[in-house]
């Protein structure tokens, strides 16, 4: 039983967007906060930023790692979590939730995104 | 993965749900609940290490402390019987091959544990050196060993009614060879890689299972955990303690890396000794240093250091400090920099981040009195 949400899409590189109407939400997935181990550190985009589809917007540090951030969409960054500058970990207990990163005014969406169902078989593969 | 290296504690790792990564040839976990969860279980409780993958070198003969004494910095003449120290071992040049733990195990006889990474290396090297010391003879002795580490203020409670003898009687960086453990031989030592108190136990390579599965169910009620690689280097760096290849490798001499006490001018001779006290008398070109990051960012090895905008040196080591919850780092700086207070820039991702020189150890464990 996959832990995916199935109303949201999934990049090759393990970020999830939540559409609702032209905005758009982003973040990591379980997949990719499990990878990562102890998330210490995410680097956001400023809000205003315009953002290409596979653009790298920001970074996500774990102890061991260092990992890019690439954009689902293309479109305008309207809020960030600010939260994740004192909470990085939030990401790791409720990448779905709380550990959101951007808010996104969307133009359009990246047409390579998965379902859940797709990406459950390609994480399920070892998610490369 | 292929072709690594496994020590006898694989299976358990995977048991354990250990996250398998490649270090160094040898296939061992990175972690097992979490990084984090595990570093603050040694300081708090306690940890247990499997660092089998050390190498062992055993040096016996009537030349055996001669070697010895010219192969490191430290004075090994000063160890008695079951004493052990800590030193590096340089090359003609006064930069280091390795550093490693030198145990006194007889008159004669010596029991040194060097890095994983350099064992071959390191084993090579010493038999290079003896050959000016017919009368000593160097063995590789690692296949034979594997190495517990129990670590963290719960270690003794945990370990002592497991053994036959006091540990109260073994004193810091002393050693009990042939203590029985759960029924195994041992050598245990109190010593270890965190800055916490704890034990060293060497056993025979096929014990090591029996005696994990019988430390972890001793030590359950008191919070022992597995402990990975990973947590294994955030503890070592929060204490100061220098990994080979980061704060020291073979450009880079004992003095600039800040372990002068452990180079003994004294002794008569040892290799690199002229490079060294020419070092300790006219001052060096680079001196590791202690950060603290100031604005936001994690310091990473080998990121550059600037001031006022020019490279000055690098970072060796930088993480988030789980202990201290505070970016921290490690780097080379040259000597007018070292001075704690001073700015400092990392550069991250093409950016200079400030950073301010602080104290080291970062950690350091509340005495116990006893």
């Amino acid at each position: 039983m996959s832990e995916n949400p199935r109303d949201l899409k999934y990049s090759k590189e393990h970020e999830w967007l939540r559409q609702e109407g032209n905005t758009g939400v982003v973040g990591i997935t379980l997949f990719a906060q499990d990878q990562l181990g102890d998330v210490v550190f995410v680097e956001l985009p400023e809000v205003g930023r315009v953002l290409k589809a596979g653009e790298q917007f920001g970074v996500v540090e774990s102890v061991k790692t260092v990992s890019d951030l690439y954009s689902p969409a293309n479109g305008k960054v309207v809020a960030v979590n600010e939260k994740l500058a004192d909470k990085p970990e939030v990401v790791n207990s409720d990448p779905y939730g709380e550990g959101w990163m951007v808010k996104l005014e969307i133009e359009s969406v990246d047409p390579s995104l998965m379902d859940a169902e797709a990406y459950d078989k390609h994480t399920a593969g070892g998610g490369h | 993965m292929e072709g690594l290296k496994r020590t006898a504690l694989y299976p358990l790792h995977l048991k354990y749900g250990g996250k398998m990564v490649d270090f160094g040839g040898w296939e061992l976990p990175v972690q097992f609940a979490g990084i984090i969860e595990e570093h603050r279980a040694v300081r708090t409780e306690a940890g247990l290490f499997d660092v089998s993958h050390m190498g062992e070198i055993t040096v016996e003969g009537p030349d055996a402390l001669a070697l010895v004494q010219q192969l490191v910095t430290n004075d090994a003449s000063k160890l008695s019987l079951n004493q052990v120290l800590y030193t590096p071992m340089c090359y003609e040049n006064g930069t280091v091959v390795d550093d490693l733990l030198v145990y006194r195990m007889g008159e004669d006889r010596f029991f040194l544990v060097v890095n994983a990474s350099n064992t071959d290396k390191d084993f090579a090297w010493m038999q290079q050196v003896a050959k000016s010391f017919p009368r000593a003879e160097v063995k590789n002795v690692s296949p034979e060993w594997s190495q517990l580490a129990l670590q963290g203020p719960e270690a003794e409670a945990i370990l002592q009614p497991l053994v036959d003898g006091n540990l109260s009687d073994i004193a810091y960086y002393w050693a009990k060879p042939g203590m029985v453990v759960d029924g195994v031989k041992c050598l245990v030592s109190r010593t270890g890689y965190t800055g916490e108190d704890g034990f060293e136990i060497y056993c025979p390579w096929d014990e090591a299972p029996h005696l994990w599965e019988t430390l972890l169910q001793a030590g359950a009620d008191r919070g022992l955990m597995p402990i990975g690689l990973g947590a294994r280097d955030t503890l070592r760096f929060e204490a100061r303690l220098p990994l080979y290849g980061h704060e020291i490798n073979d450009q880079t001499t004992p003095i600039e890396a800040g372990l002068g006490m452990f180079v003994k001018f004294d002794k008569p001779a040892f290799n690199g000794k002229d490079v060294l006290a020419r070092q300790k008398a006219e001052g060096v070109s680079k001196k590791l240093v202690g950060f603290e990051m100031v604005e936001r960012g994690i310091a990473r090895a080998e990121y550059p250091i600037q001031k006022g905008g020019r490279e000055v040196g690098h970072v060796t080591t930088g993480n988030y400090s789980p202990t201290l919850e505070k970016n921290l780092g490690l780097g080379f700086v040259p000597p007018e920099l070292t001075a704690v207070g001073t700015e400092l820039d990392i550069v991250i991702r093409g950016k200079a981040v400030r950073a301010t020189v602080v104290k080291t150890p970062f950690y350091k464990r509340a005495p116990v009195n006893k």
